[in-house]
């Protein structure tokens, strides 16, 4: 298989404090990733460095071999092929829905209006939102806003789509919808790096599970390996915080 | 009250209000010039020149207004620079506005939170396209209530032109009631006056806020 996204000996500090360390990653085409891992192990830094929000210490990230991470002098054009959809709600309030959609293509790509207009209704109608094009983020709910954050995304037609716990502040009713759309985009053969708490979601979304700890990638392994009989005595507990017994 | 003589004064009056109207707004104009360029050096925190900004500002919204014009008027012949009483009230009236709308301004762009700047940068935008897009249009709806507050402000703080000498509607009233002691007839034009010049600004100010207030917040 053909590697789209490359990370080699990635490290990451905030001051003093190591958040990354010597990752090394490398994600096929039409691979989905999912990276699990306990509450500031480092998994939105993870993201953030790959489409370069954040700068790194160490190493690089590589798309399509060309460097992304660090000191990329055309970073908003690698950025156009990384889509990111983040944890909250971060639709531009101003614009519409549509509006929202066909920004980024107008403006970045200088597709005409029409073409933008086209596609992101296409879009919008697959998730289910295409009536609702001309209403303000404010009046969806936070589920019909994620889905619209994500057609957003697909509107520059990334190679690669990063999903940073884009469930996480959803109300629980809400939360299939949003996922039902990705798992949409997984059957489409798109190639995501999604971070997610969601573990059911996990187990059946993902090629691969990353376990992230403490900076590190400690497991790599299929899912269904993960799940039942992790390796690392760290990943039985994380897996087991899961669980309810009486 | 005399309607006779209320008619008499309405024009003169009238030339007072069309005065103090005048310099009223260039001095409005040149005082959001001023907030747009100094609120924009202190978002982009632009070495030295932000510094400036911050001394600036400071100076002008912690003294009146009146001490400012004298500073201008008596100061600046002192110096050798010759300007009139005109020029002197609007560039007054532009410098303390100026201090003002910095400061609306300024908190506009920076209530956008960053995650805005974030979403916008990952697809792809340049820093151009965010700040002319994304930030600047959020960031003025959030400004409108305070810039409107300042020019009602301004449009108000002109009545301390007289002390200049200017034959604004405060100096015209003062000039005609030493004259002629019509005092409540020169009080009446006054008020009215300046209330015909605030209030079509608040009601204005009011519609312009609900209109741009609206798509953002729904309120
Ligand atoms: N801008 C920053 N400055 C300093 N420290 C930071 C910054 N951002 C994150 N950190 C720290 O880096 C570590 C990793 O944070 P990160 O947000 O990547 O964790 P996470 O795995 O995404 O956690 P969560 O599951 O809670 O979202 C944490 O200890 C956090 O406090
Ligand atoms: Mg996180």
């Amino acid at each position: 298989m053909e590697s789209v996204l490359k990370i080699e000996h990635m490290s990451k500090k905030f001051d003093d404090l190591i958040v990354l360390e010597d990752i090394n990653l490398s994600i096929d085409k039409g691979e989905v990733v999912v990276i699990v891992g306990s509450s500031g192990c480092g998994k939105s830094t993870l993201l953030r460095c790959i489409n370069g929000l954040e700068d790194i210490d160490e190493g690089q990230v590589l798309l399509d071999g060309e460097t992304v991470n660090p000191g990329n002098r055309n970073l908003t054009k690698s950025r156009e092929k990384i889509g990111m959809v983040f944890q909250s709600y971060d639709l531009f309030p101003h614009k519409t829905i549509l509006e929202n959609a066909i920004l980024a293509p107008m403006k970045v790509q200088k597709r005409s209006r029409k073409d933008a207009v086209e596609e992101a209704m296409r879009l919008l109608d697959r998730v289910g939102l295409a009536e609702r094009k001309d209403s303000y983020p404010r009046q969806l709910s936070g589920g019909q806003k994620q889905r619209v954050a994500i057609v957003r995304a697909l509107m520059m037609d990334p190679e690669v789509l990063l999903f940073d716990e884009v469930t996480a502040a959803l109300d629980p009713e809400m939360v299939r919808e949003v996922l039902d759309v990705i798992l949409d985009l997984a059957k489409q053969k798109r190639t995501m790096l999604i971070v997610t708490h969601e573990m059911s979601f996990a187990k059946a979304i993902a090629d691969r599970i990353l376990f992230l700890d403490d900076g590190r990638i400690i497991e790599d392994s299929d899912p269904k390996e993960f799940f039942t009989s992790p390796a690392t005595e760290r990943a039985k507990r994380f897996l087991r915080t899961f669980e309810y017994e009486k | 009250m005399d309607p006779e003589i209320i008619r008499e004064y309405i024009p003169i009056f009238t030339q007072a209000f069309i005065l103090t109207v005048k310099i009223g707004w260039i001095g409005i104009a040149l005082a959001f010039l001023i907030g747009v360029l100094c609120a924009f050096t202190t978002y982009f925190k632009i070495p030295v020149a932000a510094a400036a900004v911050r001394c600036y500002v400071e100076l002008f919204r912690n003294t009146p207004l009146l001490v400012q014009l004298f500073f201008i008027y008596y100061g600046l012949p002192a110096v050798g620079i010759r300007i009139s009483a005109e020029v002197c009230g609007a560039i007054g009236l532009g410098l303390l506005g100026g201090s003002y709308m910095t400061e609306s301004i300024r908190s506009g762009l920076e209530a956008i939170p960053v995650i805005q700047t974030e979403s916008a940068l990952s697809l792809g935008m340049t820093n151009g396209q965010l700040f002319r897009d994304v930030i600047l249009p959020q960031a003025f709806t959030i400004s409108v209530p305070g810039i409107v507050a300042n020019v009602i402000f301004l449009l108000k703080e002109t009545s301390v032109f007289s002390a200049i000498s200017l034959m604004d509607l405060m100096f015209t009233a003062k000039d005609l009631i030493g004259l002629y002691y019509n005092t409540m007839e020169s009080l009446f034009l006054l008020v009215i006056f300046y209330v015909i010049m605030l209030l079509p600004v608040s009601l204005a100010g009011t519609l312009i806020e609900k209109k741009v207030r609206y798509r953002m917040f729904g309120d």
